[in-house]
């Protein structure tokens, strides 16, 4: 999934006609500054981290200024964070509105009913996790009518809006479908909506586009999202990888045998660094590449589970053992093998012949690879 | 009888002439499935493994009287595969193609289920019965024909656990792998009640895995309606909060979805919840030599 900062998230929304408050981007203090100056956006204003983290408010992520020597200052302060682990690279600085209410609004994807889903509450600006079920108002839209006028006409009034504010949530309602829709979004999320005077204003944007229309949408492509530098890496080659907290690595092909192949190693004691998932391939240079890309992680042992039904055993331990052949000795770390299926007896014949522990039985190397997490760490470290 | 395939199935495969299509083709015919006919527009006249490949669904059912479809199609192109089966009056739609957006997803399973038609997927291994017919990819090497059912979320992991089954001196009556996506033609609960009607099935063995509710769901469909024993697993207990494990679907937010609160649920609605995959074999045995049925 791609999460889109809010100002990107925002962009979106102009498109399609979600009202907002005026606004800029700026990457400097003097970017920013420059937009005060020149009226782009009024003061007083607020600056805002763009981050991806939430919680911006109380991090010191977020500033009002009146002047544009506070809007300087502001903005140097924030592009100096690092929230949360994300280095701010952009704020945003927007006119500061005479609020009123602040409302809650989201489209996303009920995976159970197979439909949109529109939730709305009439509490917003704070988090949604913290609201209270009863609170939150689910309303199922069938995706080929689409947003109906009564559905509108339902949310006004769970938000309390009449007249003019009702007639301006069904046009921002309309727009917020479109983008749903459009953009292959997983979810669009107004928190807060504000009722300003007799108008609506989102406030806050968090929009985050499904992967696997990329093909739809090449904009999105050159986005960096939470991803580490590796899994960015990953993304690239098409390789499913995932870096966790602990040490060994491991690799598996299909998402379920890999989660369950975690599963059995941390009952086991051990802690998995990091996930790579082969998927369907028997490819010998795919296994390569994806081994290489686990050995760059630097894991203290690595645990290969492969089921071999569509793929074949002895392909996958051809690329493991070419690959194991371009890592520096220095850098080497204990393999454990774990391969069942099609030409299980040569997988096995061709490792061990590398010198590596291969097995056959889950638990057993399992245990195997956990014991060897713990003894002396290879030269360099781990990761 | 069978679940969802049976001796009378007859498969068109929409992509035949992919890499994927053909290799596939060959399996579910060793298989011993009904393979009558191919799609590939441009391709009409050729032929893959001995199956005739035409140019359209239509003309593929008009001649060869197809009455389930595989697709291998490519993501891009998934929905109009899908759109044009049923539309030619497809009842059976097995869409193996992975990355399918849920967008068009969405679209295609009301479309499908307004006329009638059932999806299994997308990016799922299919549905096999042991001595009857294949329509995916599930490999032939793991089955036996027997009296235990199932259906997963998972593609290598049911293999797994399939094969730990056989080599138990077990067989499976009807094997079905749902996929993993955000948005699935069948449910665990949209399948739940064809092994309960399925006189061929003594026992049930549901594997699942994090993300969604959809094993919450089965489990309330359990407690309600489920007559039969139920093992069960599920993987993910060790996944971080919120991290994409892979499948699309396998993403825990708002503390739902958790493998503890699924096999809680499981539990409580009297499935036997196994802790690893390779328990999960034995515990089948177990249960059904305690019900007498082996």
């Amino acid at each position: 999934m791609v999460k889109l900062a809010e100002w990107r998230g925002k962009e979106i929304f102009r498109k399609y006609g979600v009202p907002l408050p005026p606004g800029r981007v700026a990457r400097s203090p003097a970017e920013a500054e420059q937009w005060v100056r020149d009226g782009s956006v009024p003061l007083p204003c607020v600056i805002k981290a763009q981050v991806l983290a939430g919680g911006r408010g109380k991090g010191g992520a977020v500033r009002f200024a009146n002047t544009p020597e506070e809007v300087r200052a502001a903005a140097e302060a924030i592009l100096a964070l690092e929230f949360k682990g994300e280095r701010v690279r952009e704020v945003l600085l927007e006119g500061k509105l005479a609020i009123g209410r602040e409302l809650y609004v989201a489209i996303t994807l009920d995976r159970s009913a197979r439909v949109p889903l529109l939730l709305t509450s009439s509490q917003g600006g704070v988090e949604i996790e913290t609201v209270e079920d009863s609170a939150i108002v689910r309303q199922p839209i069938h995706p080929f009518p689409g947003l109906a006028g009564y559905e509108k006409r339902r949310a006004s009034q769970s938000l309390g809006l009449t007249g003019a504010a009702s007639k301006a949530l069904s046009l921002l309602l309309d727009a917020l479908w479109k983008a749903f829709n459009a953009e292959d979004a997983e979810l669009v999320e107004i928190n807060p909506l504000a009722v300003v005077g007799e108008g609506l204003v989102a406030l806050d944007a968090k929009v985050i586009i499904e992967d696997d229309a990329a093909f739809r949408h090449p904009e999105y492509s050159e986005i960096r999202d939470d991803r580490t530098p590796l899994e960015e890496i990953a993304r690239e080659k098409e390789i499913a990888f995932v870096q966790l907290d602990g040490n060994i690595g491991v690799i598996a092909n299909g998402a379920g045998l890999t989660m369950a192949t975690l599963d059995v190693l941390m009952e086991f004691g051990g802690h998995p660094g990091v996930f790579l998932d082969l998927g369907g391939t028997d490819d010998p240079a795919k296994v390569s590449e994806a081994f290489l890309l686990m050995a760059q992680a630097r894991p203290r042992a690595v645990f290969l589970n492969i089921f071999g039904g569509v793929t074949r055993c002895d392909t996958v331990a051809t690329g493991l053992v070419q690959a194991m052949g371009q890592i520096p000795p220095a850098e080497r770390f204990p393999l454990v093998a774990r391969i069942r299926g099609n030409n299980e007896v040569e997988g096995i014949e061709i490792l061990r012949k590398a010198g590596i522990t291969a097995l056959s039985s889950l638990k057993e190397s399992a245990q195997s690879v956990v014991a060897a997490a713990q003894g002396p760490p290879p030269a360099g470290g781990r990761a | 009888m069978s679940v969802l395939v049976d001796v009378d199935t007859r498969v068109v495969v929409q992509g035949i002439t992919g890499h994927q299509g053909s290799g596939h083709t060959l399996q579910m015919k060793l298989f011993g499935t009904k393979v009558v006919a191919g799609v590939t527009p441009g391709r009409a006249g050729t032929q893959v493994e001995g199956v005739p490949v035409f140019d359209s669904v239509q003309e593929a059912v008009d001649r060869t009287g197809a009455n389930a479809s595989c697709i291998f199609v490519p993501a891009p192109f998934a929905k109009d595969a899908l759109l044009e089966a049923v539309d030619a009056g497809i009842r059976l739609v097995v869409i193996v193609t992975e990355h399918i957006p849920f967008h068009d997803m969405l679209i295609m399973y009301h479309y499908a289920k307004e006329r009638g038609t059932r999806i299994v997927g997308p990016n799922c291994p299919g549905v096999a019965s042991p001595g009857k017919a294949k329509v995916g990819i599930i490999p032939n090497v793991v089955f036996r024909p027997g009296r235990v059912g199932v259906i997963s979320r998972s593609g290598t992991l049911t293999y797994e656990i399939v094969n730990g089954i056989r080599e138990n001196g077990l067989g499976q009556s009807t094997c079905i792998g749902l996929g993993g996506d955000p948005v699935v033609g069948t449910s665990f609960v949209d399948a739940l009640p064809w092994f309960e009607n399925d006189p061929d099935t003594d026992l049930l063995v549901l594997v699942g895995e994090i993300g969604g509710t959809a094993e919450e769901d089965a489990a309330e469909y359990i407690r309600q309606h489920f007559t039969k024993p139920v093992v069960a697993y599920i993987a993910g207990r060790a996944a971080p909060a919120g991290k994409r494990m892979g499948h699309a679907g396998a993403i825990i937010s708002r503390g739902k979805g958790t493998a503890q609160s699924k096999q809680a649920a499981l539990e409580a609605a009297g499935a036997r919840v196994g802790r690893f995959p390779f328990e999960i074999p034995d515990l089948v045995s177990e249960v059904l030599r305690e019900r007498g049925r082996r």
